[in-house]
């Protein structure tokens, strides 16, 4: 177990170093560069002097390189992401965002992750208990009107688009009915529209996998020994059948929590959140690379941890599977 | 030499069987029957202004008209010619190279699998939006200028092959692993062993013996896939990357729609045409490949 998370810590350090490279090179071959997107004063010498500021001068190589923090900057210091000498910056440095210059990347970060990260997991919540709820629920009662209807709801949901549901449940819950507030951040009210909204389609698939994967158990052999034996209806399927009926819910919700409580742009914008799904599609429109690459950090760093807390989880909840 | 076919016998009549897949093919034989058959009845154009803006829906304009005076019922038509045609294109590219990559990646086996597996979980790891954002900006004038050169006509389009371009190359992810574990099972078998003892060549194995036993597994995922390009072509049209005015999909008339939501004056047909066409599509697609997947699993009861 404890060499299991040994190496997937290292496999974390893999990961973010493959996955940050790719996106520095990527977004600094895109045609466009921060310096000149609607700034009219900037001429080539003007941008060459701001490449040889913030690093970004020299081969894309060189460049990632020094971003990463493995080879001298221009000051004379190794500072980035893995590794930081410089007093000046803390550590990981994720450097000054290009498109706001007053305000560094890990600032940008500090401030609107707790944002995010409460929405995205407010709705993670909603999302597993609701889902696995209504799964359960249709699975047990199998060819009724209940889980057809069920059923049907579900796959409506994931056939809209949350930009469509936002504004319409804003419209009957905070406009018509005045019970929540429209948008904007404070208390705990104004989280809900926006949790629920982003909640949407995944109690839905959560649902539907969690419906398939009853079924499944119900037929097999421990279901029908914990009947035999006398327990009742309640225990069988609570402590028994739902135990091994959520796996693959389990790692659905790894993947999905690191992508939920990063942020998502649409709900930021329809309720007006100060979250980072916005700030990290801005970044890729106005090539900041610097914004953009942190976010993909904290966001793959969230996916393998996810990942890893779902094996152990795994584990826990199914006693036939091992980790080696 | 024949291929033994891994498919359960009578799937097709199990498909027939299940109520809600023939609703669901109805319904996507009428959505495809308007949006190909759209341009030559005699529906208003759908570009065509006229001066009675943001009317309500009534005899002369089914679907009522938008800001510009448009009928509404002709624009969700060429909503649906263009959705459907990225959908369906976008998944089929995602098709190709998620199918290629993953037989390739299953036969060959061993480091080059591995190595190839670990490439995908990189890309996994990577938000799509900004593959989908950089491709956009990087393709979309050189594609313009290549097609102006070839015919100045179809320059309009090229927006819609750049999104088809694009959402394929980031949906093939899963279809590649997929395929890659069916695979692996698969070249285990008898047939292939028999087939490489008679001297065929790997590249006749892939394609003769191999890729007719994935149709069925493949032929589910891409029905799935579908509805997923669409959605995700919505979601570029709400950040203003997807079809440009006046051309029209059923994402940019939603993202069009969702603007004129308010308590005040609501023009809602302007949201709830397009949604309903949007969701109908989808759901009926969602609903015949789980029905496709339930028909072909041979463990499949009744």
């Amino acid at each position: 177990m404890f060499g299991f998370i040994v190496r997937r810590i290292i496999a974390l350090f893999l990961v973010l170093l493959i996955a940050v490279s790719f996106t520095f090179c990527l977004l600094r071959l895109a045609p466009g560069s921060p310096f000149n997107l609607n700034e009219k004063q900037s001429t080539p010498e003007n941008i060459a002097k701001q490449e040889v500021l913030y690093d970004l001068d020299r081969g894309i190589p060189s460049q990632c390189a020094r971003y990463l923090g493995i080879k001298e900057n221009n000051r004379g210091y190794y500072s980035g992401l893995l590794f930081s000498n410089d007093p000046a910056a803390g550590f990981p440095d994720f450097h000054r965002c290009l498109k706001y210059k007053d305000r560094t990347v890990n600032e940008l970060i500090a401030d609107t992750l707790p944002v995010s990260a409460i929405i995205g997991g407010l709705s993670l919540l909603i999302a597993s208990v609701a889902g696995i709820w209504l799964g359960s629920l249709a699975a047990l009662r199998k060819h009724t009107w209940m889980d057809s209807a069920t059923m049907l709801t579900a796959m409506l949901a994931v056939s809209i688009p949350t930009f469509v549901t936002g504004p319409v449940l804003v419209l009957v819950f905070a406009l018509w009915l005045g019970w929540l507030p429209v948008g904007g951040w404070g208390g705990f009210l104004s989280l809900l529209l926006p949790s629920i909204t982003l909640a949407g389609p995944f109690i839905a698939y959560i649902a539907r996998l969690t419906r398939t994967s009853m079924l499944e158990v119900l037929d097999q052999d421990f279901v029908r020994t914990a009947h035999a034996k006398g327990l009742g209806e309640r225990r069988v399927i609570y402590r028994h059948a739902l135990k091994v009926a959520v796996l693959p819910v389990v790692s659905f919700l790894g993947p999905l929590a690191a992508g939920l409580l990063t942020g998502s742009l649409v709900i930021e914008r329809v309720f007006s959140l100060p979250g980072m799904g916005d700030f990290f599609v801005n970044s890729v429109l106005s090539r900041d690379v610097f914004l953009c690459c942190g976010s993909v950090a904290v966001y793959c760093t969230l996916l393998v941890v996810m990942n890893l807390i779902v094996d152990i989880a795994y584990q826990m909840l199914d006693p036939r599977i091992r980790l080696e | 030499m024949s291929t033994p076919v891994v498919q359960p016998p009578g799937a097709f009549r199990r498909l027939l069987k299940n109520r809600a897949a023939i609703s669901a093919m109805v319904v996507l034989a009428v959505i495809v029957l308007l949006a190909l058959l759209g341009p030559l009845l005699p529906f208003y154009s759908p570009e065509l202004t006229t001066p009675q803006k943001n009317a309500a829906p009534s005899l002369t304009h089914l679907f009522g008209t938008d800001l510009n005076g448009r009928d509404l019922f002709s624009r969700v038509i060429q909503g649906a010619q263009v959705s459907l045609i990225v959908g369906l294109c976008g998944a089929l590219v995602s098709f190709l190279v998620g199918t290629a990559y993953g037989l390739v990646s299953g036969y060959v086996g061993g480091r080059v699998d591995n190595a190839m597996m670990r490439f995908v979980e990189v890309l996994y790891s990577i938000p799509r939006l900004i593959i989908v954002i950089v491709a956009i900006f990087t393709f979309e004038k050189r594609l313009a200028a290549l097609i102006n050169e070839i015919n100045p006509d179809w320059v309009a389009y090229s927006k819609v092959i750049i999104l088809i371009l694009c959402l394929g190359l980031i949906e093939w992810l899963s279809m590649a692993r997929i395929v890659r574990g069916q695979v692996l099972a698969l070249k285990e078998q008898q047939f292939v062993l028999a087939a490489r003892a008679l001297g065929q060549s790997h590249a006749r194995i892939l394609l003769r013996h191999l890729l007719p036993n994935l149709v069925g597994v493949v032929v589910v995922y891409l029905t799935l896939t579908i509805p997923q390009v669409i959605l995700d072509e919505s979601f570029l049209s709400f950040l203003g990357l997807g079809i440009n005015d006046p051309q029209a999909s059923w994402g940019s008339l939603l993202s069009d729609g969702k603007n004129v939501i308010n308590p005040v004056k609501s023009y809602w047909w302007l949201l709830v045409f397009p949604a309903a066409a949007m969701s109908l599509t989808l759901l009926s697609l969602n609903f015949l490949g789980d029905a496709l997947r339930d028909a072909l699993d041979p463990r499949a009861k009744r």
